[in-house]
């Protein structure tokens, strides 16, 4: 006999705990995991305009440099 | 990103959808089991996220077998990713079934289950993937060993799910069979949109993550040729080629 058929039907107030538990895991693991990945593409984000900045501060230094270069 | 991310918001629309719909149908229209009562309603949440995760475990085989044949590392990072997300539902499944095994029989777990017991090892089998991946250090023999274990792991779900149906002692319930089952209309047909949300939630954040991987590479490889910046992170713990 399996255990399902010796165990009776919890009554719905006492078995709630239990399915809002369940789904609660559940929620709790989708969430911290977008959490994580929003961090991880914050980062990406962050990497992004560090790369842009350090491109725009290149782009000037050039054309500083080609302004006090002397015309021939 | 665009790229990469292409189908993105159309796949999480489909998912937050059939979810909605899945738990409407859960709690409004699939009636009480006779037997468990309302504590069967874990079932919607217990059985899928189980299904999903060893699929995702059979997933991330059949994408290792495309490293292995075609030697391009993204094949590995797919792969990769599948595992990872698998190994996620399967934590998930694993506590959502403790918490209804403690409501049904009295007890978090029981050892003499078959179906229990195969699916722990399963899950500890690829626990096992991430530690072997990272404790190699060349990239390409990284990849290559992940890949391999990976595919043999990998065939390992479905031998594993004959020997747990071919066993005469057990605890859980068989509800799902080739013969349709025994569930009532109702039931199936919220399992199923149950089965197709989770699934979904799995191709998505699947997706998510390479999307996210995918922008991380293309950012490191744009500084590499644009700054000729030698100075670039590490890749650290990642299965990312770089």
């Amino acid at each position: 006999m399996s255990a399902l058929a010796v165990s009776p039907a919890l009554a719905p107030g006492k078995a709630a705990p239990y399915v809002i538990a369940a789904y609660a895991v559940f929620l709790a693991i989708v969430l911290i995991y977008v959490a994580i990945m929003a961090r991880r593409l914050a980062r990406t984000e962050k990497d992004v305009q560090q790369l842009k900045r350090e491109l725009d501060q290149r782009a000037a230094a050039a054309e500083h440099k080609d302004e006090r270069e002397p015309v021939l | 990103m665009t790229t990469f991310g292409r189908g993105l918001r159309t796949l999480v629309l489909a998912t937050v959808l059939t979810i909605i719909v899945a738990l409407a149908l859960v709690f409004f229209y699939a009636p009480l089991d006779a037997d468990q009562g309302f504590i069967q309603k874990i079932f919607y949440l217990h059985v899928p996220l189980a299904i999903v995760s060893l699929c995702g475990f059979v997933f991330g085989g059949l994408l290792a077998i495309g490293h292995l044949r075609t030697r391009n590392r993204a094949w590995d990072m797919r792969s990769y990713v599948a595992i990872h997300m698998a190994l996620i539902f399967g934590v998930g499944g694993l506590i959502t079934g403790s918490i209804w095994a403690k409501a049904s029989w009295g007890h978090w777990w029981d050892w003499s289950d078959p179906t229990l017991t195969s699916f722990l090892i399963v899950l500890l089998l690829f626990a096992t993937y991430q530690p072997l991946r990272f404790s190699i250090e060349d990239p390409e023999r990284q990849a290559r060993y992940a890949s391999v274990f990976a595919v043999v792991a990998a065939a390992f779900v479905p031998l594993n799910f004959i020997a747990v149906r071919l066993a005469q002692q057990f605890v859980h319930p068989r509800i799902l069979t080739l013969g349709g089952g025994n569930l009532p209309g109702s039931m199936r047909l919220t399992f199923l949109v149950s089965l197709l949300g989770m699934a979904l939630l799995y191709a998505t954040l699947w997706k998510y993550e390479m999307t996210a991987k995918n922008a991380r590479i293309q950012v490191r490889r744009l500084r590499r040729s644009l700054l000729g910046d030698d100075s670039v992170r590490p890749l650290g713990r990642s299965a990312a080629p770089s």
